[in-house]
């Protein structure tokens, strides 16, 4: 696979260079000139020292060819950036955001970007794991990007607490195959009744994550209100 | 009109000033309170410091519901995203950013946005002294399509009429954006 990695911070080069050693095809790309040097002086000549914002140095990296785009600068904007234009302008069939802002990750999301890792958001996560998160937690993208692996954690309001599985709308192209009662998963069957508390396992498109939302987090806020 | 503008460097606080004397309801954000020197005494309109590129602080600012949302901060990124997020969450039909990539300013006409390229500007107004003929590059661009794909093309089209009457490489601004 031909991975182009944009921004060689620390997630770059140790990215960078651990796709060299299981032995992918791999451009990086540094702004920074001293620091691009340095990076080549570890790793070789896979670093291209120019900015991967813009539209010409992209090409010449060889984005209309890549596999894959990893943005992993520090900068949101900058990441959504070369991941829409890989997506729009070079047809890149997988991208990858770094996103550090929580907030940006429905807007990276609905703009296209096939992947996002939020480190703040995974950190926070395993500070707060009883503090409720209002979200579907994405943990894995399964096949070329297409799909993911998602939990859901049900609590106060949502509407699927007290139903079976086969009584929820779940969108085409969905599966809710396990829940984890108690520290225990279990395959979860079309008759299985949800709890509170519990977390559901399921695999989906991305296109249908808004629906599953609805279907097993709806809406938190509203039911504390009322 | 409702028009807020992000970043008030020369050219925003140019145009916060000219649209507040017009008349219109005016939200300038920067995230520095030292760039909103550049405004008038005079001016009515609000100067907010905040980021931009941060939905918490466009909704706090009052960007929803607005009807024009123009992006001029010196970081092409960082405009695409504010425009964007102006655009996708906080449902303002007419965005503007500035983009002096010619790359990335055609690539995001294409994803629904008006872009405003300085490189393009300045090569036609260069071209137009000197009695050469224009460039080709990108200098005001229609949104011509929505990332979402062809099915919100008509819609966003239809947002977008007066952007549309300031498109191509025609008259020229040659101030320094």
């Amino acid at each position: 696979m031909f991975v182009l990695v944009v921004g060689g911070g620390k997630v770059g080069y140790y990215l960078a260079k651990e796709l060299i050693e299981s032995g992918h095809e791999v451009a990086l790309m540094e702004k920074d000139a001293s620091r691009a040097r340095q990076i080549a002086d570890e790793i070789g000549s896979i670093v291209i020292a120019h900015d991967g914002c813009e539209g010409k140095y992209l090409a010449e990296a060889g984005c209309n060819r890549a596999d894959v785009v990893a943005a992993v600068t520090g900068d949101d904007e900058d990441n959504l950036v070369i991941c829409q234009m890989a997506k729009h302008h070079f047809d890149v069939p997988r991208t990858i955001a770094r996103v550090n802002n929580p907030k940006n990750e429905a807007l990276f999301r609905h703009l296209g970007v096939d992947e996002l890792i939020s480190p703040t958001r995974m950190i926070l996560g395993s500070i707060e794991q009883d503090i409720p998160v209002h979200e579907l937690l994405h943990l894995a993208a399964l096949g070329e990007g297409e799909l993911e692996l998602i939990e859901a954690h049900l609590q106060t309001g949502s509407p699927a607490i007290g139903r079976a599985s086969k009584d929820l709308s779940i969108p085409e192209g969905c599966s809710l195959f396990a829940v984890i009662r108690d520290g225990v998963a279990t395959p979860l069957r079309p008759d299985t009744v949800m709890l509170e508390g519990d977390k559901i396992i399921a695999i989906g498109k991305q296109e249908c994550r808004d629906l599953l939302h609805d279907q097993l987090i709806g809406d938190p806020e509203a039911a504390a209100a009322g | 009109m409702k028009i807020v503008i992000v970043g008030c460097g020369r050219v925003g606080a140019a145009v916060a000033e000219a649209y507040d004397r017009a008349g219109h309801d005016v939200i300038i954000l920067d995230s520095s309170t030292r760039a909103f020197e550049r405004l008038p005494s005079a001016f009515a309109g609000q100067a907010i410091r905040g980021d931009g590129t941060d939905e918490d602080v466009l909704r706090r600012a009052g960007a929803e519901g607005a009807d024009v949302f123009i992006s001029l901060t010196e970081g092409d990124n960082r405009n695409v995203m504010a425009a964007q997020l102006a655009n996708e969450a906080l449902g303002v039909g007419r965005v503007i950013a500035k983009i002096n990539d010619p790359v990335r300013a055609t690539a995001y006409a294409e994803l629904g946005i008006a872009t405003l390229c300085r490189t393009g500007l300045m090569m036609d107004a260069i071209d137009g002294f000197l009695g050469l003929p224009r460039s080709g590059l990108p200098g005001m661009l229609t949104p011509t399509g929505h990332h979402g794909g062809p099915g919100h093309e008509a819609a966003h089209a239809a947002a977008v009429p007066t952007v549309a009457g300031a498109t191509g490489p025609g008259p020229v601004a040659t101030q320094e954006v």
